[in-house]
């Protein structure tokens, strides 16, 4: 991608072990501001494991990642306010069950910015009428369906204006008819330009959306490319295969 | 009959020995209530401390904790009581039995608070440290709210057992209600004032046994 300006994120020889296993092999990956990049990969592939590296909630063994240009590896950086600019959304949500919507999207606006509660409430609410969830602010997590939860979930990463936003298969613990509402959110996020480091299956929604598509297999990346490429004409053999397995 | 209730409901003995039996149900509120709170709270200030996983504090903890729990609290209390004139430091019985029982319900307390923290998934974790939370905030403002709830029910039966402990006083002179009801007991020569006791008790604790009960259902925690 010819572009003179520095990536938002800049992942460079990351490795990755565990005991004695290496389950990254040195990854090479950058990401341009408004970029949406789509990982893919059978399970085990390292793609879960590269995104949590991302904001060092798994810590790498050995490499480089820039956020923005700020290396979040060293002893320097404050890595609770770096967390704060890397959004993430997990598979299985992970709402705070004790506190309302709302509650759950201003706790960090309050306790890490230092937001007063009438500031942190307006933004909060703000956050949860982008995901179209304005009027459940008041609902616990138990009172949601796993598709509202799950953009309770968005909220809560976007309500800090993250640089950049990790998702973890997103909308692999959902029904199927919950699953639209979701990328719906995905979407409307791509289009108003935030800068998105997707794991996922939803091939159809890498079709859509994506600007590009990295295929990984054992710990490292087999091939990227633009998605309409990758998913007709991939060049490496593996992809094919996987590709194949998934479309079936 | 009448000899039975002569021997355990008597009249008269009755109404001589009631101010002492009601003076010592103060004195049993007293030592339950300083108990439950300085109990409670030590038990949940070492929960936390040893949330932060640092190896040779979380041994000393363990060691605490196993020791208090495996004594029989009556053997401390006479350990204490009797043991530390001998070192020329002179604890009133009142607080000896305070700091006894506090200790006794703070071990029982950090093993449940403990086991309260370990049950919250790491998902909790990983969510609040991925909006920036540090680790105490995350500890205090999502994994604690959660842990506490849960120790509720657990930590409402173990509260009770250990407040009746108060009756443990007895032996080192603390006027609490069983020391009242056996000192009466022998000037009258008659049951009545343990029978007395006895009412005292049930009038102190079944409330809160049916309070415990109200708090289980109360916090039976509907999880996401």
């Amino acid at each position: 991608m010819p572009d003179e300006k520095p990536p938002i994120l800049d992942i460079r020889g990351l490795r990755k072990t565990f005991g004695a296993t290496e389950v990254l092999h040195g990854i090479d990956l950058a990401v341009q501001a408004q970029e949406l990049v789509f990982v893919i990969g059978p399970s085990g592939s390292g793609k879960s494991t590269l995104l949590r590296c991302c904001n060092r909630l798994e810590e790498p063994s050995a490499g480089s990642i820039r956020v923005d240009g700020a290396d979040i590896m060293a002893r320097s950086t404050d890595i609770n306010a770096m967390r704060r600019q890397i959004g993430m959304v997990f598979q299985s949500f992970n709402l705070y069950p004790h506190l309302t919507a709302l509650r759950n999207v201003t706790l960090a606006l309050a306790k890490v910015l230092g937001k007063p509660r009438a500031e942190a409430e307006r933004i909060g609410l703000a956050a949860l009428d982008r995901v179209g969830l304005a009027d459940k602010a008041k609902a616990y997590p138990s009172e949601l369906s796993g598709g509202q939860q799950q953009r309770v979930a968005i909220a809560r990463a976007l309500a800090l204006e993250p640089k950049i936003m990790l998702f973890d298969e997103p909308t692999s613990a959902l029904d199927p008819e919950l699953v639209g509402s979701v990328l719906a959110v995905m979407r409307d996020l791509k289009r108003g330009g935030m800068t998105m480091l997707v794991v996922s299956h939803e091939m159809r929604f890498a079709r859509d959306a994506a600007d590009r598509v990295i295929f990984m297999d054992h710990g490292r990346i087999v091939e990227e490319g633009p998605p309409q490429r990758m998913f007709s004409a991939p060049s490496q053999a593996r992809t094919l295969a996987f590709i194949a397995e998934l479309t079936r | 009959m009448s000899r039975f209730l002569d021997t355990f409901f008597n009249g008269p003995v009755f109404e001589r020995y009631l101010p002492a039996i009601l003076h010592g149900m103060v004195v049993t509120i007293e030592i339950a209530v300083v108990v439950v709170i300085t109990g409670i709270l030590l038990g949940l200030v070492l929960a936390v401390v040893r949330a932060f996983r640092v190896l040779a504090i979380n041994a000393l903890i363990v060691v605490f904790v196993d020791v208090l729990r495996a004594l029989p609290p009556l053997v401390l209390i006479l350990l204490v009581y009797f043991g530390l004139p001998n070192v020329g430091v002179n604890v009133p019985s009142f607080a000896v039995l305070w700091l006894v029982l506090s200790l006794v319900l703070a071990a029982f307390a950090e093993e449940i608070f403990w086991a309260g923290i370990l049950s919250i998934p790491k998902g909790q974790w990983e969510a609040a440290r991925s909006t920036g939370l540090t680790f105490l905030a995350t500890l205090v403002h999502v994994v604690l709210p959660q842990a506490v709830r849960l120790a509720v029910p657990p930590l409402t039966n173990r509260t009770i057992a250990i407040t009746k402990n108060a009756a443990l006083g007895t032996v080192i002179g603390v006027s609490e209600i069983l020391n009242q009801a056996t000192a009466a007991q022998s000037f009258s020569g008659n049951a009545t004032p343990l029978m007395m006791g006895a009412i005292a008790y049930l009038i102190l604790f079944v409330p809160v046994v049916a309070l415990g009960r109200f708090l289980e259902t109360r916090f039976a925690w509907r999880r996401a």
